[in-house]
Order: structure tokens, then C-alpha cells, then sequence
């Protein structure tokens, strides 16, 4: 009980640490103008000014860069998961002499700098008329998801007991229709778990959205907040708390359901890397 | 038996055939090699140009490696970017470590509110970086309005330490770093604290009743069990450190001057502000290797203490 006692204090500290930043974000994001100036920043409105979040959303453009994060994200995650599921399923079930290194080809592109890579997509994009395009990002997002998907599901197809598969391909069932009737039912969890974590990846990029896409109109959330912030940051205070309020409730949503899920998805995803 | 052996047969046939890994592996492997192991080797050659497309190439060699060498910016982005993963990762590491002890020593496992501090501790990790930084741009602000942080120096009577934090390289780095720390302290926490879970119970209870206690237990027991996931969270964190972009970009811009521009930023702006595909891709290409050493060497370590 002692040992509780002493530590409340660390504890109040960490809580107000994590949580008062973003308790500050949105409270300040329902200011009216004029308080800001009047009041200090820490003080709360007197009255809820909704009047920031229609400006963010409109004016800001807040509710097109949603829209494009979306249309993009979807898509990309099912493809990625699909093609590195399938990937996973030849290497690691299937038996042929390179496998190996087809494998370790996947995997050495997980600790590739995006850097790396960005110059000549860009010109390929150029080249091809795919730049400023929402395909430019839906492929870019694909194929630097797949390493990670590939490792992932290999390793989930090699704690599987052999016969399971094996039973089914004796009952005469072909080689696809193991892979979708069994194999990826199986492993619907595993898929779900890694889904939460290519999310996160997809949906907070910013540096390929930043490189391949200009328009206003298919910028995605994070390139669109750093545009929105860069015209009203400065003067317009609230409209600039709304922004990023917006840019954080989704998230937040999927957390409030899934945290227990995405923490371990996550983390798994570091001990695999 | 026989049975048995012709169904092992056919099995086997049926999972070396051709067309099936050609089908499950095509997609994905040509997708990947064209977008983006093509693009490293086309990146290496890059770097041993000078130019950009439309005026041009011409080769030099290694003439941007020798460039870089004695490039002002280069070194000091590539000292910044060194400094920040020095005291980020210790930082993430540490702190995350001594959450994990809270959550595994103090806080009772099952409770609610030791699940509640987890899960609220983690929430910064799944944010969108851009909004975080901006966030923290707006806590540091001086004008027109104080931030958050100047506001309650003010009120605490502390004047002198209310400053234009992001304003100055020197307070501006400190900004980042704690940022960044701040975000991702909650990710280690709970890798270790998984595998603060993995320890037998008996060890712990074994030592307890042989008198270690507190600081003894984490450092005779704890610590040394851990050390192979320290060094795969070293690894993780460090390739995140040394790869900052997003958060460096959203919070300073790589400002005041050049003062907070990491490496991969200063790729950025050469390859795309001032169209140096050559002497970018060069940047790239030893920001590359230095990850990959780091990674190496820290594999090599925790291959040695399993």
C-alpha cells in the first residue's frame, strides 16, 4: 500500500503528461476569435464556438483531404494484404528451390530509408503520367506495405501444423481454393491484426502524399494539415485547433475500439522487424 | 501404407508445381521488384551522376560522395540527425522502460486502471504525426499569443525561461526530442512490459524471497533477461530516429535556418527544391548504409547474447 502511495504522484504526472496536450488541443479548438487574445491559452470558452470546425472542414478543406485519405487508404490495404497473403502462402507452403531468396528479397526492403526509393518512383511517375495522380499513391502504398505483410504471414504460415493444409489438398481441393476457403479463413485474425497496423502506416503517411501529389484536391489528411496550417497557422488559431482536432477524432475512434488489438499488432510488428 | 506414400506423392507434385507459385508469388514479387528494388539500384546510379532529367546527366564518379565529405550542410544534418537518435532513442527506451516496471511492479495487472494508463500512454503512437507536431507547435507558440508552455511559465512567475522555443535551434532540437519521445515512450512500454510477462513468475517470486527487492530485482534479474528485447527495441527505435522526416518537417521545417534539418530532409530539399537528383540520391544512398551498419552491428549483439 506504501509502495502504491508513493507512486500515485509519478502517476497523476504521466496521466496529465499524456492527456492534458490533447484535452488542450480540443478545448481550444471550440474558442471564439476574440478569446484567444482576451483570454489566456489555458483558459476555457464560455461558450462552445462549433463556428472553427465548419471553417476547418469547408474553407480548410479538411473534409476533401478526408475524402482522398480514404480512397486511397482502403484499397491499398485490401491489395496489400491480398498480394502479401498470397505471397506468403507460395513461399512458405509451396516447395521450390528459391523460395529462400525470394524471401529474403522481401524482407531487405524493410529497413530501406524511403529516401531510397522516392527519386526514381518520381520520375516513373513522371514518365508515365501516373504523378499527381491517386495511383501514384495506391501503388506506392502496395508495394512498400509488402515486406512487412509478407514477413508477417509467413511466419503465421509456418506455426501452422502442415497437415492442416495438407488434409484439405488430399480431399482433392485445388491449391486456390485451399488458399481462399482455408487458409485465409484461418488466418483471419492474423490478417485483421496486421490490417490495424498497415492502417496506421498508409493513413499517416506523409512523405509519399508530399512527393507524388500536389493538387489541393487529392492531397490526404497529413499533406492537407500541413498545407491548412501553413495558410491559417499563424492568424487564425482556432480554425488551426479544429484542423487538427479533425485529423486526430478518427484515429481516435478506432483506438477507443481496438486499442487492445493495435497495441499488440503493433508491437508484434516491431519484434518481427 | 501404400496409401499413405502415393498421397505423399501426390502432394508432393501438387505443391512443386510451377504454375501455382507462379500464380500465389507473380503479383506481388513483380509489383515489389519494379517499384522498389529496381529503384535502389536506379538510386545507386543516380548518385553517381550530376544533373536531373530534363537538363541532363553527367557522370562524376564518386565526385557527390567526395562532395558530401566536405559539404557544410551534409555534415551538419548528418551530426543533427546523429544527435537526435542519440538522445531519442535512450530517451524512448528509458522511459518506456520505467513504464513498463510501473505497469508490471506497481500497477496491478488486470486492473482497470493499469489497462486505462497502457492504453492512454500508447494513444500518441497511432496519431497522425503532422497533427501531433502541429500541436506541439501551437504548446511552444510565442506570437501573436503565448502557447500553452509560455503561458504557464507566465503565470508561475518564471519569465526569464519564456523564450521563442521553436524559434532557436538549440531549444527547437529539445522540442523534438521531447516530441518524439513523448509519442513513442508508450509503444516501448508495452513491448517490454510483454516481455516483463514472459519472465517466470517463479524467478521473480525465488529472488523476492531471497531479499532482492526494487532496484535490486530490476537490476540483477530484470535487466539482464531483457537484454535481447532492449536491443531489438534499440534497433526499431534507432531506425526510426535516424529516418525522422514527418515530425522534423511538421514541427520546425528543418528551422530556424538550417539548424533542425536531419539527413533525410536535407535529401528532400536537394533532390526536390533544387533538383539535384544526383547528389539527393547520393544523400539517400549513405543514409542507407548507415542504417543498414547500425541494424548489422545491433543484430550481430543479440545474436551473440542468445
Amino acid at each position: 500500500m506504501r509502495k502504491r502511495l508513493f507512486f500515485t504522484p509519478f502517476i497523476i504526472l504521466l496521466v496529465i503528461l499524456e492527456a492534458y496536450p490533447l484535452v488542450w488541443l480540443v478545448s481550444s479548438s471550440l474558442k471564439a476569435p476574440y478569446e484567444f487574445t482576451t483570454q489566456p491559452i489555458y483558459a476555457f470558452s464560455e461558450k462552445l464556438w462549433w463556428g472553427n470546425y465548419a471553417k476547418a472542414w469547408t474553407e480548410g478543406k479538411i473534409g476533401v483531404y478526408f475524402r482522398n485519405s480514404v480512397i486511397v487508404t482502403f484499397p491499398s490495404l485490401f491489395l496489400v494484404l491480398f498480394l502479401g497473403t498470397m505471397a506468403a502462402f507460395g513461399i512458405e507452403i509451396m516447395r521450390w528451390k528459391l523460395k529462400n531468396v525470394v524471401l529474403f528479397f522481401f524482407l531487405a526492403g524493410i529497413m530501406i530509408p524511403v529516401q531510397m526509393i522516392l527519386l526514381p518512383l518520381f520520375v516513373f511517375y513522371y514518365r508515365t503520367g501516373l504523378l499527381d495522380t491517386r495511383w501514384a499513391l495506391f501503388l506506392t502504398y502496395v508495394t512498400y506495405g509488402l515486406p512487412l505483410t509478407v514477413f508477417f504471414m509467413t511466419s503465421y504460415f509456418q506455426a501452422l501444423p502442415p497437415e492442416i493444409l495438407e488434409a484439405s489438398i488430399l480431399d482433392g481441393a485445388s491449391l486456390i481454393q485451399v488458399f481462399f476457403r482455408v487458409a485465409v479463413p484461418m488466418a483471419a485474425n492474423a490478417i485483421f491484426t496486421l490490417a490495424m497496423v498497415q492502417f496506421f502506416f498508409i493513413w499517416n503517411d506523409l512523405i509519399f502524399s508530399l512527393t507524388f501529389v500536389s493538387k489541393t484536391e487529392l492531397r490526404t489528411i497529413q499533406t492537407g494539415l500541413l498545407n491548412f496550417v501553413g495558410r491559417f497557422g499563424q492568424i487564425e488559431w482556432g480554425p488551426t485547433f479544429a484542423a487538427i482536432s479533425l485529423a486526430v477524432i478518427p484515429t481516435f475512434l478506432l483506438y477507443l475500439f481496438l486499442s487492445r488489438l493495435i497495441m499488440e499488432g503493433l508491437t508484434a510488428g516491431a519484434l518481427k522487424g | 501404407m501404400s496409401l499413405l506414400e502415393s498421397g505423399d506423392h501426390a502432394m508432393e507434385r501438387i505443391l512443386r508445381d510451377w504454375k501455382y507459385v507462379f500464380f500465389f508469388v507473380a503479383p506481388a514479387l513483380i509489383l515489389y521488384s519494379a517499384l522498389l528494388l529496381v529503384p535502389i539500384f536506379w538510386s545507386m546510379g543516380y548518385s553517381l551522376f550530376d544533373g536531373f532529367p530534363i537538363s541532363g546527366f553527367r557522370f562524376m564518379g564518386f565526385g557527390n560522395y567526395l562532395r558530401a565529405w566536405k559539404d557544410q550542410d551534409f555534415l551538419r544534418s548528418f551530426w543533427f540527425s546523429a544527435k537526435y537518435a542519440l538522445v531519442v532513442t535512450p530517451g524512448q527506451i528509458g522511459l518506456g522502460f520505467l513504464l513498463s516496471l510501473l505497469y508490471f511492479l506497481v500497477l496491478k495487472r488486470a486492473s482497470r486502471l493499469s489497462v486505462l494508463i497502457r492504453t492512454l500512454v500508447f494513444f500518441p503512437v497511432v496519431l497522425p504525426t503532422v497533427a501531433v507536431a502541429q500541436m506541439f507547435v501551437k504548446l511552444f507558440e510565442i506570437t501573436p499569443q503565448y502557447g500553452l508552455v509560455n503561458a504557464i511559465l507566465d503565470v508561475l512567475g518564471l519569465d526569464g525561461w519564456i523564450r521563442p522555443f521553436l524559434g532557436r535551434g538549440d531549444t527547437a532540437f529539445w522540442v523534438a526530442a521531447s516530441m518524439n519521445i513523448w509519442t513513442a515512450m508508450g509503444f516501448y512500454a508495452v513491448l517490454l512490459y510483454s516481455g516483463l510477462l514472459d519472465i517466470p513468475q517463479e524467478l521473480i517470486e525465488s529472488a523476492r524471497l531471497d531479499g532482492a527487492s526494487g532496484w535490486n530485482l530490476v537490476r540483477l534479474i530484470i535487466t539482464p533477461l531483457l537484454r535481447p528485447l532492449f536491443i531489438t527495441s534499440t534497433i526499431f527505435s534507432l531506425n526510426g530516429t535516424l529516418k525522422v522526416f514527418d515530425q522534423i518537417l511538421a514541427l520546425t521545417g528543418g528551422g530556424p535556418g538550417k539548424s533542425t534539418t536531419p539527413l533525410t530532409l536535407y535529401m528532400y530539399r536537394t533532390a526536390f527544391h533544387y533538383n539535384q537528383y544526383g547528389y539527393g540520391s547520393t544523400i539517400a544512398v549513405i543514409l542507407t548504409i548507415e542504417c543498414l551498419l547500425v541494424t548489422g552491428i545491433l543484430s550481430f549483439f543479440r545474436q551473440k547474447t542468445e
